[in-house]
């Protein structure tokens, strides 16, 4: 099967000399949902700033779908939809002319657009808001218009830069069931996102970079078997005596806020054993935070 | 791939035409109102008192200057904000991305800035209509001035958005640069008239070819041969049109 993406010993210095990516390598196979995480001034956007040719490149090879983008720029190009970080449209055009006259960049006759743009608009809740110049939208809509934009010449690799950063989380899980459904029709999608929750509900590979340098490419799966343990945290009703965990790191966050370390394997039944011999209630029980956003801090904190 | 160069060229001309024609209002209504008020001032007012130059009445002489003037401006102001707006906003990106090669982002630009002046020319031609009669010498030299003419400041205004860095770097140029070359460049007056060092020193002043070979396609009179006028614009277009082409190619201002 043709890799969606395959990038061979990239590398990039810019003109301050800052070394954004000290060669990376990094393969998508095609129709994966492929997470690019990594923190802030990792190298996410500038290894999809020389993808998409936003940014040059200093030495390294892409390839997408097969076409170098040093030999078959064009070709190239024509597999990539993108969905960036910032709103980079017109805000003075219409919503219909922003994906009409994006759909020609890529060759599509006028006719064909308009087509085009009923699906994806209608697809994207905005159809009804065609005439509307786009800086009226609200930000969701702004974020759902940059997705249709980004599908107006059916692209097979689509490449989102946060989409959906500042979004409502009723929004938010619309956009995934939309981004789920895109990929089992066949599109490739790479994500990056700040919510780790986003990458693990659907995403099955996975790539962190970290200061210029890829330092994990494996499988969700494989990643999260990585975990050593994850942390609970137990609401307590008021209670007579303080509880004493045994077996189990804790520690009170306050006096009815109880955060437990709990090993993988290990199991939680003996927990609420030990809560339940003490007398105390447990109201509530949650994960301190997500399990590929303790695994990430681990990971990034070992390697720095 | 020649059809989907056509289409990306086609949107963007699209694109572009849009733009000027939804603010009218900046685009195409100032220098109609700029040139009647030149018409009134220096043609009606001014221009009695003149006399005759080259045969025509002042009126008549300076209509092609002032027309021309008007495309100048407005192709060059029409691409450079244009382009720099849309590096500004970061749509340029929308085109960076996509498959379009760099000779057709250059015409799709020029395209609107032609498309712009030779509307503003008809507007000020149709103006002067209220205080001369329309005299053409030769449709073609008209024609072939006016559009080589608008198509070299559509270059040199996409020049100035590639380099510029801010808003204040688009106007700088027009009111710096053009605005004087263009009043010297023989708007108002003959060259012929100035003594022989200012005649001289004129003719470095490129605007001088485009407004007499303008002049000539009206009146049928001549600062500088036609030749020389139409190898000057040549000339231009090849020099602005390579260094546009090297510059966005390399990403000037585009990539990082």
């Amino acid at each position: 099967m043709t890799n969606a993406l395959e990038i061979k010993d990239l590398k990039k210095v810019y003109a301050t000399g800052v070394e954004a990516l000290r060669g990376i390598d990094l393969t998508v196979v095609a129709g994966d949902f492929y997470a690019l995480l990594g923190p802030n001034g990792a190298g996410k956007s500038t290894t999809i700033g020389i993808i998409t040719s936003l940014v040059n490149k200093t030495s390294g090879t892409v390839k997408v779908f097969g076409y170098d983008i040093d030999t078959d720029l064009v070709r190239a190009k024509q597999q990539i939809g993108l969905v960036p970080q910032e709103f980079n449209f017109n805000p003075f055009e219409t919503v219909e002319q922003i994906v009409v006259n994006q759909a020609g960049y890529y060759g599509v006759p006028r006719k064909e657009a308009l087509k085009r743009s009923e699906k994806y608009l209608k697809q994207s809740d905005l159809w009804e808001k065609r005439h509307v110049r786009a800086r009226m939208l609200s930000g969701g809509m702004k974020r759902r218009l940059m997705i249709a934009r980004a599908l107006m010449h059916e692209p097979r690799l689509l490449i989102l830069d946060e989409p959906t950063a500042g979004v409502d989380i009723e929004l938010r899980r619309e956009m995934w069931d939309f981004l789920r459904k895109l990929n089992e029709n066949g599109t490739t999608i790479i994500l990056t996102t700040h919510y780790l929750e986003e990458a693990e509900m659907l995403c099955r590979n996975i790539g962190i970079i970290q200061t210029g340098e890829v330092i994990e490419n494996t499988s969700m799966k494989n990643l999260l078997a990585k975990l050593q343990f994850e942390t609970f945290i137990f609401d307590l009703a008021p209670y007579e005596k303080e509880p004493v965990i045994t077996g189990y790191q804790s520690i009170f966050e306050d006096q009815l806020t109880l955060a437990v370390e709990v090993e993988r394997n290990q199991g939680i039944n003996d927990l609420f054993e030990q809560f339940s011999a003490q007398g105390i209630q447990v109201l509530s029980m949650r994960n301190k935070s997500n399990r590929l956003e303790e695994l990430f801090l681990k990971i990034t904190e070992e390697k720095r | 791939m020649f059809n989907l160069y056509i289409t990306a060229l086609k949107s963007l001309a699209v694109k572009e035409t849009n733009r000027y024609l939804r603010i009218w209002v900046q685009t195409l209504v100032p220098p109609v109102i700029t040139t009647s008020l030149y018409f009134v001032i220096f043609g009606n007012l001014i221009g009695g008192r003149i006399g005759q130059m080259d045969g025509f009445s002042y009126m008549e002489f300076i209509v092609p200057g002032l027309i021309m003037m008007s495309v100048i401006t407005s192709s060059y102001s029409n691409v450079a904000s244009s382009f720099f707006s849309q590096k500004f906003q970061k749509n340029i990106e929308e085109l960076l991305i996509a498959p379009v090669p760099t000779h057709v982002i250059i015409w799709g630009f020029v395209i609107g800035g032609l498309g712009r002046s030779i509307l503003v020319g008809t507007l000020v031609t149709l103006i002067s209509l209220f205080f001369v009669p329309l005299h053409v010498f030769s449709w073609f030299i008209v024609i072939v001035t006016l559009l080589m003419t608008a198509i070299l400041f559509s270059l040199a205004g996409l020049l100035n958005g590639i380099f510029a860095q801010s808003f204040d770097d688009v106007s700088i140029v027009p009111t710096f640069v053009l605005q004087p070359l263009t009043y010297l460049g023989g708007v108002f007056y003959a060259i012929s008239m100035l003594p022989p060092v200012w005649q001289a020193i004129s003719k470095i002043n490129p605007i001088v070819y485009m407004i007499s070979g303008f002049r000539y396609g009206f009146l049928g009179t001549i600062d500088v041969p036609i030749g020389l006028s139409m190898g000057i614009l040549v000339l231009f277009i090849v020099v602005l049109y390579s260094v546009c082409w090297y510059l966005i190619d390399r990403g000037r201002g585009l990539r990082s």
